[in-house]
């Protein structure tokens, strides 16, 4: 709702998939779970794809706080993680298993989980 | 209750973390979005930089906030980790008609929304329940507690002023207030779960 905070990102954003505007893959949500795959990443890799890979060496990220934490369009992070997927270097899963994704049950433990956390 | 974790380390999922769900806590400029996702969110508030599309930028309404002439808006966002693996994560909305696309990328999947409204302004909230009603979301209606509120409007005058469906829920909260925001929260779920089975999407 405010204007950048905390100054200039270091790599535009428009530079940052190295000109590319579209993800090789279409089905990264905002709440995809990113998640590095382990192998070291090759040195001619761009330095957004490193600076993604490097934010998830503490544990998986979604999409979006990916993004917020590189300064980053979601946009821009759907083409990175899309190539590092490609590339062998990321895992991505959907935000529900498919198998939950019509569970009746999921609402109600939403309701129990949020009624448990007031005071 | 609402943490705040000075690195990043502390944003990482728990590698329990099963189901990521979301709702949008969606209103006007200035109604108390991040307000109340904060109040209720584990990690600081996170936001990202949106593009706003050229379709979307001829509509440019931006009342009361005039010194706002940038192409990007930010939208922010807090998380809740819930028991048996459930996180969910909570996305201030911009409800305005020329964010459309940007609000139809953050409402896909969503479970339902949380609509905002200021009563001292009313019709700054027009146009995000147009966008509601087209998009066909869920969604409970709650008034943020502003200390100079009027108080003289019945919740019949209330509903009226919004043209709501009888059955959509409609509370009053303070957004600063973690338990006042859970419960406007809950107002909503229990809603999603009392609906009619058949029509959920």
């Amino acid at each position: 709702m405010t204007g950048r905070r905390g100054g200039r990102p270091l790599v535009p954003a428009y530079l940052s998939t190295g000109g590319v505007a579209r993800p090789s893959r279409s089905h990264l949500e905002r709440l995809s779970v990113l998640t590095a795959a382990g192998p070291p990443a090759p040195a001619e890799l761009p330095a957004a794809g490193l600076a993604l890979l490097d934010v998830l060496a503490g544990g998986s990220l979604t999409v979006v706080e990916a993004a917020a934490l590189l300064r980053l369009p979601v946009s821009a992070v759907r083409v990175l993680a899309a190539d590092l997927i490609d590339r062998g270097l990321l895992l991505s899963r959907a935000p529900i298993p498919a198998a939950d994704r019509f569970d009746p049950d999921l609402l109600k433990r939403v309701a129990d989980g949020l009624r448990a956390l007031k005071h | 209750m609402a943490s705040a974790p000075s690195s990043t380390s502390a944003v990482h999922l728990p590698d329990t973390a099963h189901d990521l769900v979301k709702i949008l806590v969606a209103g006007p400029f200035g109604v108390g979005k991040t307000t109340l996702i904060d109040s209720v969110s584990e990690i600081r508030p996170l936001h990202t930089e949106e593009q706003l599309t050229e379709a979307s930028a001829q509509v440019d309404d931006l009342d009361g906030v005039r010194e706002k002439v940038t192409t990007t808006v930010a939208v922010d966002f807090g998380r809740i980790s819930l028991p048996d693996g459930v996180v969910l994560y909570l996305f201030g909305t911009p409800g305005q008609e020329r964010f459309r696309a940007l609000w139809d990328d953050i409402a896909y999947g969503a479970l339902g929304a949380l609509v905002l409204v200021d009563s001292r302004r009313i019709d700054a909230s027009f146009d995000v329940l147009g966008l509601m009603e087209e998009s066909g979301l869920p969604y409970a209606v709650a008034f943020n507690a502003f200390p100079d509120s009027p108080r003289h409007h019945t919740d019949a005058q209330l509903r009226a002023a919004l043209d709501l469906d009888p059955t959509t829920p409609m509370v009053t909260c303070d957004a600063r207030d973690a338990d006042s925001s859970l419960d406007a929260l809950l107002a909503l779920v229990h809603h999603l779960i009392d609906r009619d089975p058949s029509e959920h999407r």
